[in-house]
């Protein structure tokens, strides 16, 4: 068994120009997503809009730059998360394609050594 | 006089690595220590069998050997500890060849979390056992960068958890078309050079060969790798007479057909009632249109309103640029170059072709039997700007010296 990350990428501006329904609609599907597979799953929650995000890179010299926004700069960004079990990748993606992403898609990485 | 023992190990390298490496992968937890202790069993049967003989069935000898090397290795230094486990639970561990081992090893390497290229280079050091080097220089990449792309894959699959085993039910058509595809790739890699002199690597090919024919004797069941190994041998067929004495290239309309191989003709065709049974998939309708061109006894022979039909088909459900542009082809002699030009035409505007050599090509040829000179020499002139394989280029060449 291993752990890993399932980042939901989103394009926020298709989220900015769709009806609200299809928000509450994405809200009930996350719900059926973990009722559905609340043995694996392990965590996760939705993000903010990308534009409370802050970055904090190191200057190299001890101290640190504050910036204003996410970390790199994407059309698609990460809109939320889950952290799911699995006994292989296999396993893992076919969890992962349950995940509702709509606007976007989803990334899945192992936690090193199995988290 | 050659070394009869040392003969015996090379060919137990070509025709047992995969099954050994399977079985060995399995019990070993992990790909490369599995590799180590496969090597290692190579090296010891030139030494052992020289001493006592060949033995009877020398990939059981070799998978012994190397199996048990392996679990000594794992008790010794606990591998599974160091690394995330890559196989099943190994308590139920059984020493020896089990039919499926090879068809875990197979979809391993041909997982989709890996990228094609790692995928085809997996398959050629694992299943095939060719070194880093042989496969760095059929694919014209330094070794070191061969090299790299093999460690990285091995890591994914070791780090991301690509299981080895046979995929379930439900994704198994889908991996299969991923294996049939890599197969399919290092057999057109060989078939036409990317670049250099020579216009095929014919160990490539070979490889490709051997592995359609693996992958016909492990899906049994499967009509496209029956429709695989039909189109690559029918391809296979036609090779004598693709060059000339002078390694020049020879379209298949001026072919000399008696050079063709009728073992790989009749091997190849009795395998297309089966790849068009049932499920027919994508190779299994190119192997139909390899088939009509074997059985035309002249090249005015060809049954081109049949072959027309075939890539109606495989357009309708694999729309490709490049099935499009081999559709125009059959058009041009079904209907007259002047419709396929204007089919063509249509196609041009499609980016992924633009800067395909035969796209160019093609044309060259429609407007050259239209009796358009002029036109015909500036698209051959294009033509030879984008290949990059010398007999080819001396192809286009001959067509321009000759006026067009």
């Amino acid at each position: 068994m291993g752990k890993y990350l399932v980042m939901i990428y989103d394009d926020e501006a298709k989220w900015d120009a769709a009806d609200p329904s299809v928000m509450e609609q994405n809200h009930k599907n996350h719900q059926a997503f973990v009722e559905a597979n609340g043995s694996a799953v392990r965590g996760g929650g939705q993000l903010d809009d990308s534009t409370t995000a802050t970055s904090i890179r190191s200057d190299g010299n001890g101290g640190y730059v504050v910036t204003d926004g996410v970390f790199a700069e994407t059309k698609e960004v990460m809109g939320g998360y889950y952290i799911i079990e699995a006994a292989d990748l296999d396993e893992a993606l076919a969890i992962a394609k349950q995940v509702p992403s709509p606007m976007g898609g989803v990334e899945v990485r192992p936690l090193v050594n199995g988290g | 006089m050659a070394d009869p023992v040392a003969q015996a190990v090379a060919e137990a390298h070509s025709s047992e690595w995969a099954s050994v490496l399977a079985a060995t992968a399995r019990v070993a937890a992990d790909l490369d220590l599995a590799e180590d202790c496969v090597q290692d069993a190579y090296a010891k049967a030139l030494v052992h069998w020289r001493e006592q003989g060949v033995p009877r069935r020398p990939g059981a000898w070799l998978t012994t050997v190397a199996t048990r090397r392996a679990l000594e290795l794992r008790r010794r230094a606990d591998v599974a500890r160091r690394k995330l486990p890559l196989l099943m639970p190994v308590d139920d561990v059984e020493v020896g060849t089990f039919p499926d081992d090879r068809l875990r090893l197979v979809f391993t390497c041909c997982h989709p979390a890996l990228a094609q290229e790692a995928q085809i280079a997996l398959t050629l050091r694992l299943v095939c056992g060719l070194s880093s080097a042989e496969i760095a220089k059929a694919f014209l990449v330094k070794e070191a960068t061969m090299q790299a792309r093999i460690t990285r894959a091995k890591q994914k699959i070791s780090r991301s958890g690509i299981p080895y085993r046979i995929p379930r039910a439900a994704e198994l058509p889908e991996r299969i078309d991923a294996v049939l595809d890599v197969v399919h790739l290092v057999y057109t890699a060989g078939h036409t050079a990317m670049a250099g002199r020579e216009l095929t690597r014919p160990d490539l090919a070979r490889r490709g060969i051997d592995l359609a024919r693996m992958m016909r004797l492990l899906l049994p069941d499967s009509a496209d790798a029956a429709g695989l190994l039909a189109l690559l041998l029918l391809t296979q067929a036609r090779e004598p007479a693709r060059v000339d004495g002078a390694e020049r290239l020879v379209l298949m309309e001026t072919q000399d057909r008696s050079l063709w191989d009728p073992s790989l003709i009749a091997e190849g065709l009795a395998l297309v009632p089966e790849a068009l049974a049932g499920r027919t998939g994508r190779f299994g309708v190119m192997a139909a249109i390899a088939a009509v061109h074997v059985e035309a006894e002249r090249w005015e022979d060809t049954d081109w309103v049949e072959i027309l039909g075939l890539y109606d088909v495989l357009l309708a459900r694999w729309p490709s640029p490049v099935v499009a542009l081999n559709r125009v082809v059959a058009l041009a002699y079904v209907s007259g170059p002047e419709v396929a030009l204007a089919a063509l035409d249509e196609l041009a505007a499609d980016p992924a072709l633009a800067t395909y050599p035969y796209l160019a090509s093609t044309r060259a040829e429609l407007l050259r039997r239209l009796g358009r000179t002029e036109e015909a020499r500036a698209a051959y002139e294009e033509a030879l700007a984008f290949t990059s394989n010398s007999a080819e280029a001396e192809f286009l060449q001959g067509r321009i010296t000759e006026g067009a």
